[in-house]
């Protein structure tokens, strides 16, 4: 079993406060906060669960596996996730 | 950002009280624990999945002291970031 998104939402709806609607909503604007807080370069920690980190990656020198050919890669910038203390010993000691 | 950064942000966009927004944060990230504790993986679309990676016990050092240790086996969760948040995140650094 994975959870999806539908399984956030049904949650949320069966807990009564909120329309199937809103629950939805809720949600996706949950999403878009923190991707677009991402987006725009910033940290977001969730205690108890850990931090996503955007971090910048230099342009480098790499190689076209497939041809052996030389390459300048280009500036990158990516998103890591580190979990926090709390959800790792949940993990290891359910 | 934090979780309270959050909060405030949430019930400022759906015009909720706080209390309410709290509720739903932390009801999503109790979920996506409960879910890895469980050991399955999670999948949001467009933000990215999560995965249990399990590691071996192995023999470490510590950095410091050069002194050997022992690691016993564990596991993490591990986030692959989704392809839509990946290209958001990209396409500021070329800007």
């Amino acid at each position: 079993m994975t959870l999806t998104k539908a399984d956030l939402v049904n949650r949320l709806y069966e807990s009564d406060i909120l329309t199937k609607a809103d629950a939805v909503e809720a949600v996706e604007t949950v999403l878009e906060i923190i991707k677009q807080t991402l987006e725009d370069g910033d940290n977001v920690l969730i205690s108890g669960f850990g931090k996503f980190t955007v971090k910048n990656k230099r342009a480098r020198r790499g190689r076209n596996p497939h041809t052996g050919e030389d390459l300048m890669l280009a500036p990158r910038r990516v998103v890591t996730f580190k979990p926090s203390g709390v959800l790792r010993n949940k993990i290891n000691n359910p | 950002m934090n979780k309270s950064s959050l909060i405030d942000a949430l019930a400022e966009k759906m015009n909720m009280q706080r209390q309410q927004s709290e509720f739903i944060i932390n009801a999503i990230f109790n979920d996506m624990t409960e879910a890895l504790v469980r050991g399955e993986g999670i999948e949001i679309r467009g933000f990215g999945s999560f995965s249990i990676r399990e590691y071996k016990a192995y023999t470490g050092r510590n950095p410091k002291t050069g002194e050997r240790i022992k690691v016993k086996p564990k596991k993490l969760p591990f986030f692959k970031v989704g392809k839509d948040l990946k290209e958001r995140v990209m396409a500021k650094a070329r800007s």
